[in-house]
């Protein structure tokens, strides 16, 4: 008797002390149709960035932090 | 010689992740470790052959690039890039200080990710050699993705080791090192806009000159003569950068960047960016942006010395001078093979524009004519010449496909 009581209080408890911790995606997975579109992507065609970046900076005195990858799902 | 920096490795392509939930991470909370929600997965097997040609200020440089990614198995994925610049350089340094010259570059780099759980470490080496400079690389990279995959986080470092010589002296050989801190953030803010904010720090170590370039300086007789630069051997650079992306409520998107950069020589710059990227239909995706790009001198450098040895350091490369350039890109690529062709999952062909123009502010023309053994003369009295600016065209021709 004791057991099956247990048993719907544990994924409960489980999901309460996770919330914790966790902060609750304020974008949910089945929103993200336009962030996974390639447009949304801040690098996506790596080998042409990577050339564009190369020319400025022979140019330019400033370097770094171009930032590579990146966008889509949010992942990068 | 051609400006040379740290061979530049191929940039990571684009990551995804798909979505795990489990009991297993419900458990892992319970016990006080946040363990993402989500798995991560490795960049797309693709492949990439582009031709670049940039043209400008006297310079022509084109070549090849070729970039290809194989996954192995699940956790593993490797890449490979060759890349070529054929250099013929007449630039404004060159013509009046020097001979035109021509130079041929080959980078190869190599490099792989390997997935674990959420993270993906990754690694890459880069050799570039040319007949009076070689640099080696090396990449170490991590990224995490974290709260339901709107948040990721990463962090990597480089180390470089430069050997300069000179064409005009076999006996001449001097060492650089280099190393590079990336931090960065990527931010999904809205189901339509997400950030990515990278903070970049870059310490180089020993020979830092060009070998070839030279300052110039009063001779107290009413004209000028040149003698060799003289840089620090040791510079420290700091740049952070803010980079946003908005999916309009028709299927387009436009895209922002602002970056800040400083460093021990003294140069403050600044670069703002903004594009917008509009699919045509299902084949086409066409796009354009502006960009624009400033900076104040290094703190030792001067366009004319008052006299030689002025001072401990001297230098007259434009690049370290004030500066502003600006300019439009254009681009259009035709998605093709969308259902497949042999062993092609999809494919498209892509052409990108880019028109620059550079004004200096405090580096002068002294090739605004030619005597007729078709040698430089410059204008006006010593400090008084025409500034300098140019401006450049750049092509990138490619054809990418996935597998």
């Amino acid at each position: 008797m004791k057991h099956v009581l247990f048993r719907p209080v544990l994924p409960v408890l489980l999901a309460a002390l996770l919330a914790g911790c966790a902060i609750e995606p304020w974008v949910k997975p089945y929103e993200r149709a336009n962030l996974a579109d390639p447009i949304m992507s801040f690098s996506r065609d790596p080998v042409a960035d990577s050339y564009i970046n190369h020319v400025y900076e022979a140019r330019e005195g400033a370097r770094g932090a171009e930032g590579g990858g990146g966008g889509g799902c949010g992942c990068n | 010689m051609a400006r040379r920096e740290e061979a530049a490795v191929a940039a990571a392509a684009t990551e995804r992740r798909r979505h795990r939930f489990g009991w297993r991470l419900l458990a892992a909370g319970a016990l006080g470790f946040c363990l993402p929600l989500t798995a991560a997965v490795l960049p797309e097997d693709r492949a990439d052959a582009l031709f670049h040609a940039y043209s400008g200020g006297g310079l022509d440089v084109n070549g090849p690039s070729i970039l290809a990614r194989k996954q192995l198995g699940k956790f593993t994925s490797l890449f490979g890039n060759y890349y070529v610049d054929s250099i013929s350089s007449a630039t404004i340094d060159v013509v009046t200080t020097a001979s035109p010259y021509t130079e041929y570059r080959e980078e190869k780099t190599v490099g792989g990710d390997f997935l674990y759980e959420k993270s993906i470490f990754s690694l890459s080496f880069t050799n570039s050699e040319e007949s009076d400079f070689s640099a080696n690389a090396a990449t170490f990279g991590i990224s995490h993705s974290m709260f339901g995959d709107l948040t990721t986080i990463s962090l990597g470092y480089g180390q470089g080791w430069d050997t300069i010589g000179m064409s005009t002296d076999p006996e001449f050989e001097r060492k650089a090192d280099r190393q590079r801190y990336r931090l960065g953030l990527s931010q999904v803010l809205t189901k339509n806009s997400l950030i990515n904010l990278n903070y970049e720090l870059i310490t180089d170590e020993g020979y830092l000159n060009n070998p070839y370039r030279s300052v110039r300086f009063l001779d107290g007789s009413g004209g000028y003569q040149y003698q060799s630069e003289v840089y620090p051997n040791t510079r420290t650079s700091h740049a952070l950068g803010l980079k946003a992306l908005y999916y309009l409520p028709y299927r387009a998107a436009i895209h922002g960047e602002i970056r800040g950069y400083t460093d021990t020589w003294g140069i403050n710059g600044f670069i703002g960016e903004i594009g917008y990227i509009h699919p045509l239909g299902r084949d086409w995706t066409l796009e354009a942006g502006y960009r624009y790009y400033t900076q104040n001198a290094a703190s030792f450098y001067s366009d004319l010395y008052p006299r030689k040895d002025a001072q401990n350091y001297l230098a007259r490369d434009k690049e370290l001078s004030t500066y502003y350039d600006h300019g439009i890109s254009l681009g259009a690529s035709w998605h093709f093979a969308r259902h497949g062709w042999g062993f092609i999952d999809k494919a498209s062909l892509n052409l990108k524009y880019n028109y620059l123009n550079f004004s200096y502010q405090d580096f002068r023309d002294l090739c605004t004519k030619k005597d007729a053994q078709g040698r430089c003369q410059s204008e006006g009295a010593p400090g008084s010449e025409p500034l300098y600016g140019f401006s450049a065209n750049v092509l990138r021709l490619f054809v990418s496909i996935w597998y």
